[in-house]
């Protein structure tokens, strides 16, 4: 034969489906019994879980409550606000999703497709024109912001005052006829869960940050405190911080100023999450080779250049699946507030199961909540996948 | 070199310690501007420690170092001041791997000089035009070539337009092949005027393009002298024997 040894194909029974079973379930006589095994208790479990799902349970309990289960005691008349507020994140996400692209866009399919799954379930109400003006938002959004790279910069201050926007809807001016206001201890459900995750996120983050620098430091005061405080915090549970913050909140704040319960509960677990925050971006810290910084500053930068351009891109990037670990355990721990009194998506489920029509439906109610969790906790291990492919960790 | 050069690295009893380790005992020497200086010896002599203490990457803790009419000392602005004039190129390349090859130049000229981004960005592509890589200026580190890699971060040196290039041993983590293409734009750089001291055991380059050649053993300067003096003429027994070893 003429032709070189490159050019000959695969043998034929290892490539395609066939190829593929016999490669990994059937190549031995012991990985077939357990491929058989396995399949049949998928299926055992499967098909009771379905037939459960499609004939045994009163869904009824969820779209009765639905209002409940997304708002809680939000006054009826004013959940319209959160709808905005909902339209309004739609909109920068569309934004988002055109003018970034990548990871967002396909996220932002999601939603959309989630919003048109919603709309066409008969659950009734003004809901369904609600969420088809989201959909319609997000597609307008993102069709007006395709490649549109200049916008970048006026997209992120959006985002920012959108946090604004938000607290201002929701919590609303005081005595102002249109928007009465809505205390913190009036938020629920999804949109509490929400709202204390997002904001303790965005809070511990930078918290943490400071507290790794600060344990690194060269300044004793700055490093015993950033010390101290790191391991005080990880030595004590989550629920006593959640308790203390409670009572000792108030003591530490001049008199007359009152904190709602909500903040308090948003405290402890921004205070709690940015101790081990700071842990994460010490270990990205100590991998930094001391030749990056040693060059850094051979061409002339002062330290705070050389942490803020060289040390903490690459120590941020390769932690960021430990951190997003850290803040998806935090939107699940969110359901502790439920202990303090808090009517989060879990103490929602809680207090319709005490009503006396809805006793005995747990599963459905249980099963609804970990469903809930299940699909933001997936969209955030997701994005996270997504962006260290697209920055590149562990190959460059 | 003309006669209206100056002493740009004035080096009087320099000593150091790593903890209770003497690792450079005494070591003086005067650098003029345009002058080539290659320091050769053997691995643990101190040659890389003290140039590193030019740029005060070492702190040394008895003699003086002046540079350019500064003497290094702990004040925390005249060091700035320094390294702003001495470019580093380091055996291990230190590119910064989340930047390209034209960020990683572009950095320090942006926020240490204050130049704007489209005159940092001329610099950097005429640097990488220079260095003979002007298509890798949008690649990463990691997808470049060893021998490209040093040779953007010879670039990224440059773009400071400094008056002083230190080299530390800047081909020793090379495949033989690429030596050359690092070599080619040393030689260049040292024709066109610079003042370099290059740490190195590349013979062929010392030979060729080197003003002065220093010996360093045991923390100490043990010889020095023109190329044709060191090779042809070696006056201490501890350079016989070190050239002879890596001279084959």
């Amino acid at each position: 034969m003429a032709t070189s040894a490159d050019t000959l194909g695969p043998p034929p029974a290892s490539v395609g489906v066939i190829g593929w079973l016999r490669k990994n379930l059937f190549s031995s006589w012991f990985n077939s019994i357990l491929t058989i095994i396995c399949l049949v208790l998928i299926y055992v479990v499967l098909s009771q879980l379905l037939v459960w799902a499609f004939t045994g349970a009163r869904w009824t309990v969820i779209t009765d409550n639905l209002r409940l289960f997304m708002t809680g005691p939000y006054p009826p008349d004013q959940v319209w606000r959160v709808w905005l507020v909902l339209v309004l994140l739609s909109l920068l996400f569309g934004f988002s999703a055109g003018i970034f692209g990548g990871t967002i866009r396909t996220l932002g399919t999601w939603l959309g497709a989630g919003y048109l799954t919603l709309a066409v379930l008969p659950f009734g109400g003004d809901g369904r024109a609600w969420l088809l003006a989201n959909l319609g938002v997000l597609v307008i959004a993102f069709w007006l912001g395709r490649g549109r790279v200049k916008w970048r910069r006026w997209l992120i201050v959006a985002w920012l005052l959108s946090f604004i926007v938000t607290l201002v809807l929701l919590g609303g001016l005081g005595k102002n006829p249109y928007l009465p206001e809505v205390s913190a201890s009036q938020w629920g459900g999804l949109l509490l869960t929400f709202m204390t995750a997002v904001v303790s996120i965005v809070l511990s983050f930078p918290l943490g940050v400071l507290l790794a620098l600060g344990r690194r430091s060269n300044l004793p005061a700055v490093k015993l405190f950033s010390i101290l405080y790191i391991e005080l915090v990880r030595g004590v549970p989550l629920v006593t911080i959640l308790f203390m913050t409670q009572i000792m909140l108030p003591l530490f704040l001049p008199q007359g100023l009152r904190v709602d319960i909500v903040t308090r509960a948003i405290a402890a677990f921004t205070l709690f999450t940015a101790a081990y925050m700071a842990e994460n971006v010490r270990g990205g810290l100590q991998a930094i080779p001391g030749g990056q910084i040693e060059a850094a500053q051979a061409l002339g930068l002062n330290n705070a250049l050389v942490t803020l351009f060289i040390v903490l891109p690459q120590a941020l990037r390769m932690v960021i699946p430990a951190t997003v670990g850290l803040f998806i355990s935090l939107f699940k721990d969110t359901t502790l507030a439920t202990i303090v009194a808090l009517l989060e998506l879990l103490g929602v489920g809680r207090s319709v199961l005490a009503q006396p029509e809805f006793l005995g439906l747990q599963t459905e109610v249980y099963v609804f909540v970990a469903v809930i969790f299940f699909i933001f906790s997936y969209a955030m291990s997701f994005a996270s996948y997504r962006l260290e492919a697209a920055l590149g960790v562990g190959k460059r | 070199m003309s006669s209206v050069a100056k002493d740009i690295i004035i080096c009087k009893d320099v000593h150091k310690w790593f903890d209770r380790l003497h690792v450079l005992k005494g070591i003086n020497l005067t650098v003029k501007t345009g002058e080539v200086l290659v320091v050769f010896g053997p691995s643990g002599s101190g040659k890389s420690t003290f140039i590193r203490t030019i740029n005060r990457l070492e702190e040394h803790q008895r003699g003086t170092i002046i540079v350019d009419g500064i003497e290094l000392s702990n004040d925390i602005r005249n060091i700035a001041a320094i390294r702003q004039e001495i470019g580093m190129v380091f055996q291990s390349f230190n590119l910064f791997p989340h930047l390209t090859a034209i960020q990683n130049i572009t950095l320090a000229p942006m926020w240490v000089r204050r130049w704007p981004q489209e005159k940092s960005e001329q610099i950097a592509r005429d640097l990488l035009k220079r260095v003979g890589i002007p298509e890798q200026a949008d690649k990463f580190p990691a997808q470049l070539s060893g021998g490209q890699q040093q040779r953007v971060a010879i670039a990224r040196a440059l773009a400071m337009q400094p008056k002083i290039m230190l080299f530390d041993e800047p081909t020793s983590a090379l495949d033989p092949e690429m030596i050359k293409e690092v070599l080619d734009v040393m030689t260049q750089l040292a024709r066109s005027g610079m003042t370099m001291i290059c740490v190195t055991h590349e013979m062929g380059f010392a030979r060729g393009v080197a003003d002065r050649m220093v010996f360093f053993d045991g923390g100490e300067i043990i010889e020095q002298g023109t190329p044709d003096q060191i090779f042809s003429n070696p006056q201490h027994d501890r350079t016989k024997l070190f050239l002879s070893q890596i001279l084959h």
